[in-house]
This record gives C-alpha cells, structure tokens and sequence, in this order.
C-alpha cells in the first residue's frame, strides 16, 4: 500500500496557513503561510526578535495560535496539547536546550523516548545506538551528568534526545546559538545528515548563512511576518538577503 | 537516666524517626515534582490506619464512600469533558477506574467480611481504599491550578487538609485506636527489650526507601518524575506531561502516608486528627532537606524522632515545642548557607 518512493519524497509533513499568534493585544505573529515536506530541511531566517521562537512554540502546542495548521494531513484544533502533538511525532529542540542537568546523558535520552515507552514500544536501546552513532561524542559522555557538558555537547544532546523520540517533524530552534564556529559547522553537518533519516527539518535560525547552506527551503521572517521565500540557493543570492542578513562575505 | 532508658528511647526515637523519614521523602517527592506543600500528607496515615481498624473490626470503612464520591465527581467531570471533545473511546475507562474499581472494592468487602481474612490481605485492602484517594485529590484539587503559585497551591492544600479532617471524624469518630500487632516477638538484647514490632517498622520503612530509589534510579517513569521536578517544559517536550508527573507522585505519596499509617497503627493510638501532626514532624525533616534532598530530609526526620523521643524523657510537657522549634536554628543555617542568585 505504500506510495512509490518519488511520491513519499513529498508528503506534505507539515502545512500552516494564515497563522497568527498573539501576547495580549499584541501581534507577535501575523499571517504567516509555510509548509515542509518528508525529508525536507525548511529554515525560517530573521533578526532577533522576528518571532522565529514564537513560531516554533505555537506549532508546538506550547501557545495557542488562530489559523490552519495542518500536521500529518490532519487540521489540528484547539484542544490541541504538546503531549498529543509528541506523541504524533513532532518534537521541537528549544532554544534553551532544557536538559535534565542532573541526570547522566543516558539517562536524557531515555526519557526523550518516554513517549514511545509508554505508547508500548520497546526499541529505546536501539534508538539509542543509532543517536550515538550519530554524535559520538554523546557516547563517549553517557555516564557524565548534562549538566556538566560543555556548550556545544549540550546542543548535540538536546538533539539527540529529541531524535530518541524518533520524530516525523523535528524543530529546531537556534542551534548555533552560543556556539563556537567550528562547532556550529559541526552540528549543521549533523543536520544536513538528518535529512538522510526522511525526517522533516524545520529550522529556525539567525545564523543565515549556515542556515541557508543546509536548508532546502527558506523563509525570510521580519517583524512577525515573512517577508521572503524560495529555494535557499536562491535566497542565499538574493540582493536583499546578502544586504541584511549576509553582510558582504555572501557575494563570494 | 541509665542505658536501659536510653537503648529504649533511641529505640523508639528511631521507630517514629523511620516514619517520619518516610513521610519526608513524599513531601520533597510532592513539592518538587508539582510545587505543593502537601499538608494532607499526615491525613493518608491517619486514613491508612483508621481503615485498617474498621476492617479488623469487622466494620465498613467510610474511607469507601469518599473513594465513590470523589470518582463520580470524577467520571462527570471527565466524561464530559470527554463528550465535549467527543472521544467517546475514553468514557469506558474513565468510568471503570473512577467508579468501577471503587464499585468492586465495595462490593469485595460486603462479600468478604474482612475482620476474618489474614492481616497482609487486610492491609492490601486497606491499601486499596485508601491509595486511589491521592491521585483522585490531585484530580479535582490540584490539576485545575497545576501552573499557579507555590502560595496559591499551599492554600488548597490547608483546605483539603481540614476538609479530609473533618471527613476523617466523620468517618472513623472521635476515639482513638490501634490496629493488632503485626507480630508479638521480642528480643534481649543486653538490658534492653527489643521489640519485634520496632524492628518491623524500621526494617518495612527501608526495604520502601530502597524500594523507592530503585524506582527513581532505575525505572524510566521514576526518572520522568525527576526530570520533572528537573526542567519542567523539558519533560513537557518529552511527553511527559505534568499531569501524569503529579498523578504518579500524589499515588507515590498517599500510598507511602497509607503504609505508614499501617506500620505505626500497632504502636501509637490514632485518631482521626493523629496524622497532622505526624505529617508536620516528617516536614520538619524535609525542611531540614531543603524539601530538595532526600537523603538529607530522611536523616533530618530521623533526627526529629530522636529529639522527640529524648525530650519526651526529660521535658515531657515541652516535647513538640522543641521539635517544632528545632526547625528555627535550621532554617537560619539554610538562608545563611544558600546565596540567592539574582534571575537573569
């Protein structure tokens, strides 16, 4: 029963239309339209500020949000939580990483398999060599406490975790945030890996240019709405892209 | 004082320290997985134990009215809920563990007749009217407030702590009373009497201590509710929601109240009002823990039993004025120790 391969490439993971999220009278989001597809990596690029953190956590579930999101080719409503949303495969990588600081890596990534324990599956070691394989590091650390990771093992971990869940859509929001270049380059790698997986990317990010090297996809947020769209190859050489958020290394 | 005295106050220093040390462990379990000072604590022990009584005594405990109550507000609360949402899957299963299980629970005592059965199937029994209360609290106190401040949520607590007291007189009446022996040996060991029922509590309250580190080491929900009281949108992002965490901790909690009720029911004369006080001396021990550590808040509770059962020996009339006041000097060593870090 399964769609030839081509057709899988395609599969619409994720499809919002006219979203708009609101602090109080205040608009931090107006309007915005985005979709993602299977194996698919889409960044959303902007300043400080743009609402990138907002977005990701109204997809979430985690603020409520008016307009049409449409996850897995099903209209979520309002009664729409973080745990259903979890437990549909959707799992958001936070910006703060939000580690369990004093549990040992291992014990981390477990509980970012809680869900699937619970839902009845059993594969968590399984899943677990997979994301040690993924970022070795984590391996080499699993009985260390996450507390005392440094800055860049700590992302590696938050993503692993997430990754425990085994996700159909992952968001990541600001990976690089706090990161040393070399390290950063690191985990977009690590990124544009993932893509290998079939899951679908939706990465937030301010870093554009290493955003826009991975991405398939990318939008352009400002001031709560998305202001540019496109293939990243085209973004990344577009005029008003390079000027804001590029500076001038773009035009190399 | 000669050592005879003193073997036999340290003896029951330790007995009542044990209990405490284990009401400590679901205070601190209580507040750092949901934020609630869970002053009803005490009232599970005294429920534990004024249930036992009734069933030995062949009466019908009134613990299984409250367990019926509190599920039918429940099922009308949830089913609705769930029509609402219309997931008619979940009415059968919210009306079989809210009424259903209380439904067979009473039927299984009108059948049985308690006061005949063996006493661990009477302290199963006891078990099971009594432990479903605290998820079934967390229900309809707790959960609709779950985000509001530790105060607010403190303020519930003192007004389901006085309504299950009441409820409690209600219930059971105002006399006291013990529950049979569990076992009449006893040893010499030199001077001193031990008796099997100290060495009973001591022995069931840490073969539970150990049991409960298993649980939070080694148990992937154990290690959910830690990193709950952790990093609390962390373990939201994991699934694991809060309600869950606060219904496995208030179940956690009600059923260590509830066994520690039966454990010291042989010994101590319980009223319907005993466990408030009990419950405030496990407190005071995890006070004295920061109601952050455990470890620390056990031996803190193990310390008010001794100070307790010390002063109870020379200062008989001032007994839980020291015990209370001995949590001044420890809080003042805390605030002077903690060095409060400004919010970034």
């Amino acid at each position: 029963m399964k769609p030839p391969a081509v057709a899988e490439e395609r599969t619409v993971v994720l499809e919002v239309s006219e979203l708009t999220v609101s602090y109080g009278k205040v608009e931090a989001l107006h309007g915005l339209a985005l979709k993602v597809h299977r194996g698919e990596i889409v960044t959303v690029i902007g300043p400080n500020g743009a609402g990138k953190t907002t977005l990701l956590a109204a997809l979430m579930g985690l603020l409520p949000a008016d307009g049409e999101i449409v996850y897995l080719g099903e209209r979520q409503d309002a009664g729409r939580t973080v745990e259903k949303l979890v437990r549909q495969g959707m799992t958001l990588v936070p910006e703060k990483r939000e580690l369990f600081a004093e549990m040992s890596v291992e014990d981390n990534l477990l509980l970012g398999a809680f869900d699937r324990y619970r839902g009845g599956h059993r594969d968590h070691l399984e899943t677990m060599d997979e994301v040690f394989d993924i970022f070795p590091r984590l391996r080499e650390r699993r009985e260390q406490m996450a507390g005392t990771l440094s800055g860049g093992e700590r992302q590696m971990l938050a993503m692993g975790r997430a990754l425990m869940a085994r996700p159909k859509l992952l968001l990541l929001d600001e990976p690089s945030l706090g990161l040393a270049p070399l390290i950063i380059k690191d985990i977009f790698r690590t990124v544009a890996q993932l893509r290998k997986t079939g899951v679908a990317i939706l990465l937030v990010e301010q870093n554009a240019r290493a955003a826009l090297h991975v991405a398939d996809y990318g939008y352009v947020l400002e001031t709560g709405e998305l202001s540019l769209e496109g293939p990243s190859r085209e973004l990344a050489t577009d005029r008003r892209v390079i000027e804001s958020y590029l500076g001038l290394g773009g035009r190399q | 004082m000669d050592l005879q005295i003193a073997l036999l106050l340290g003896q029951d220093g330790i007995t009542n320290g044990a209990i405490y040390a284990l009401l400590a462990l679901a205070l601190v379990l209580v507040f750092a997985v949901t934020r609630v000072i869970f002053i009803p604590q005490g009232e599970f022990v005294a429920f534990g134990a004024l249930t036992l009584v009734s069933l030995q005594t062949g009466r019908l405990p009134g613990t299984i009215w409250l367990l019926l109550a509190l599920g039918t507000v429940i099922v009308l609360i949830d089913g609705s809920i769930a029509l609402r949402d219309r997931q008619f899957r979940r009415l059968p299963m919210i009306l079989l563990l809210n009424c259903g299980v209380p439904l067979m629970l009473g039927g299984a005592l009108l059948a049985l007749s308690p006061a005949g059965l063996p006493l661990p199937v009477q302290v199963v029994l006891a078990l099971m009217l009594v432990v479903p209360l605290g998820p079934m609290i967390y229900r309809l106190a707790y959960q609709p407030i779950a985000g509001a401040s530790v105060l607010a949520l403190l303020i519930v607590s003192v007004a389901v702590h006085v309504t299950l007291i009441g409820i409690g007189l209600l219930f059971f009446g105002a006399e006291g009373s013990r529950t049979l022996a569990f076992t009449d040996i006893s040893f010499e060991v030199g001077d001193a009497l031990l008796q099997g029922q100290t060495i009973l509590v001591v022995v069931a309250s840490l073969v539970l201590i150990v049991a409960l580190y298993f649980f939070f080491e080694r148990t992937i929900y154990g290690k959910a509710l830690r990193a709950t009281a952790m990093n609390r949108t962390g373990a939201r992002l994991m699934g694991i929601s809060g309600t869950l965490a606060g219904m496995l901790s208030f179940t956690l909690a009600a059923a260590i109240g509830a066994f520690s009720g039966i454990l010291i029911s042989p010994i101590t004369t319980i009223y319907y009002d005993s466990g408030f006080l009990i419950g405030l001396k496990g407190f005071v021990g995890a006070i004295i823990g920061g109601l952050a550590s455990y470890p620390v808040a056990a031996a803190g509770a193990v310390l008010v039993g001794l100070l307790e059962s010390y002063s109870s020996f020379w200062a008989s009339a001032f007994k839980e004025v020291i015990v209370f006041t001995s949590i001044i000097p420890v809080l003042v060593w805390r605030s002077l120790k903690t060095r409060h870090v400004e919010e970034e």
